[in-house]
């Protein structure tokens, strides 16, 4: 049998780093409204639009995967590039998602966004559910949120779907295209992330 | 030709489709299988298509759009509602052959409380009636369910993107398949006229682009291939509007996103 004390350390010890593994991990939704409060109220100051861009490209490396939706957006090509291939590969996708990123949100003043749900996909993906309000300009938007869970403290951004539409799977619909386009030269790609990324 | 004839080839033509891809899968779950890839049988001749709409784009749809823009807000609002309206004409018989007889009904109750009380539906009355939320459907999306693969994929002149089987199920609407068609061009009447749903079509089109000014800008201007940014975009709402169900979590294929785990 066991010691009553070493029952009782064993209990603490459980105790302790249970609460202590729900104190520090953050909820996806928590995260999901916390990143757009950080993006709107960035959005409504009275900034240029070059500094909101780089502002943004700071929000993004702090919520966003850009390393993971890299490898995604790439696909099955990601095998057949050598270390080097790969190193440039992932440094120009993140030029290019950066200056993406940025340009397409820097285009809109203080919007509202409510997260309202959330879906535990497995213990890697949470799908968080959230609402872009309508305007005089433009309907309501549904927007959803795939959150990469696996580090409960750092949960990070791995796609956005838009009314249905996952631009993660567009990304890489695009640069499939592209690579069919040019008998699957990796080359082309990166000439024109290159290309993009220096407009 | 013979209308018979004509529906002949077509389901003739499904037929020989359905085994293209399992587009139309309704069975999809979380466990959804993955997308089998729309083949772009005439890239070449889609994408020149696709350049001639841009430029028909920017010439005509852009610059009404922007103007349509300026209008009240709500007359907009009255615009979009009446062509919304209009659209229970084709989604009610395709919630039927899709065995949807509860949404049917419900779509039936809400085209005559908005025709009757929101004067021809410039008030969208079922809404503050609390109707469920509205879901067009069409022809296309019918045959998807049916299990029709999507056939290869197109760039239409004008009509811009979509598929064999999309197509096919457009030329339903003129073969008998959409009342406000039939009652404008064949209808012995005097207030229904062939122009009339010309320019609701083109009204139709014009709302679309103004509601998606900025977005569609932003994609292009954010696209390293905008042709294939628009080709994926269409193939996954399409995707989405025929399984019917909720689009963000059934639909989606995890296997890409599992695999990287692997990196």
């Amino acid at each position: 049998m066991f010691p009553k004390k070493a029952i009782i350390f064993l209990t603490f010890f459980i105790i302790f780093f249970t609460n202590i593994n729900k104190v520090y991990s953050t909820e996806a939704d928590v995260f999901v409204q916390s990143t757009v409060n950080r993006a709107s109220k960035l959005l409504s100051e009275n900034i240029t639009k070059e500094e909101k861009e780089e502002r943004l490209k700071s929000i993004a490396k702090d919520t966003v995967d850009i390393r993971g939706l890299g490898f995604y957006a790439i696909g099955s090509t990601r095998k057949n590039l050598n270390d080097d291939e790969l190193n440039k590969y992932l440094l120009l996708f993140e030029e290019y998602f950066l200056k993406s990123f940025a340009s397409r949100l820097a285009e809109y003043t203080n919007p509202e966004i409510d997260v309202y749900s959330k879906e535990v996909l497995n213990e890697n993906y949470t799908m968080v559910n959230s609402l872009l309000k309508a305007t005089d300009q433009r309907p309501e938007i549904k927007i959803d949120w795939r959150i990469y869970t696996k580090d409960k403290q750092n949960p990070v951004i791995r796609d956005l779907i838009i009314e249905g539409l996952s631009l993660a799977r567009t990304q890489k619909e695009e640069f499939a295209s592209i690579l069919n386009s040019n008998d699957g030269d990796i080359k082309s790609l990166f000439k024109t992330l290159e290309e993009f990324s220096n407009k | 030709m013979n209308k018979k004839l004509i529906i002949s080839l077509i389901s003739l033509m499904l037929a020989s489709s359905a085994s293209a891809d399992t587009d139309g899968n309704t069975s999809l779950s979380k466990n959804a299988k993955k997308p089998k890839v729309v083949k772009d049988c005439f890239e070449g001749l889609n994408r020149a298509t696709f350049s001639l709409n841009q430029g028909l784009d920017k010439v005509i749809f852009k610059p009404a759009a922007k103007g349509y823009r300026k209008l009240p807000s709500t007359v907009r609002t009255g615009t979009s509602n009446a062509l919304v309206n209009l659209s229970s004409l084709i989604t009610i018989p395709n919630n039927i052959l899709q065995g949807q007889f509860k949404t049917a009904g419900i779509n039936t109750g809400r085209f005559v409380v908005n025709t009757t009380v929101g004067i021809l539906g410039l008030i969208d009355v079922a809404e503050k009636m609390n109707f469920p939320e509205y879901e067009k459907e069409d022809y296309g999306q019918t045959f998807g369910v049916w299990g029709a693969g999507a056939g290869c994929y197109l760039v239409l002149p004008v009509l811009g993107p979509s598929t064999v089987r999309d197509t096919l199920g457009s030329f339903a609407n003129v073969l008998g398949g959409d009342p406000y068609y039939n009652a404008s061009t064949h209808g012995n009447n005097e207030y229904l006229t062939k122009s009339l749903y010309t320019t609701t079509k083109v009204i139709s089109g014009v709302d679309f682009r103004a509601k998606n000014l900025d977005s569609i800008d932003n994609l292009e201007k954010n696209s390293l291939d905008f042709y294939a940014s628009v080709k994926s975009l269409y193939l996954q709402d399409r995707q989405q509007k025929i399984a019917n169900s909720n689009p963000t979590i059934e639909i989606m294929y995890e296997g890409d996103w599992e695999e990287i785990e692997t990196q």
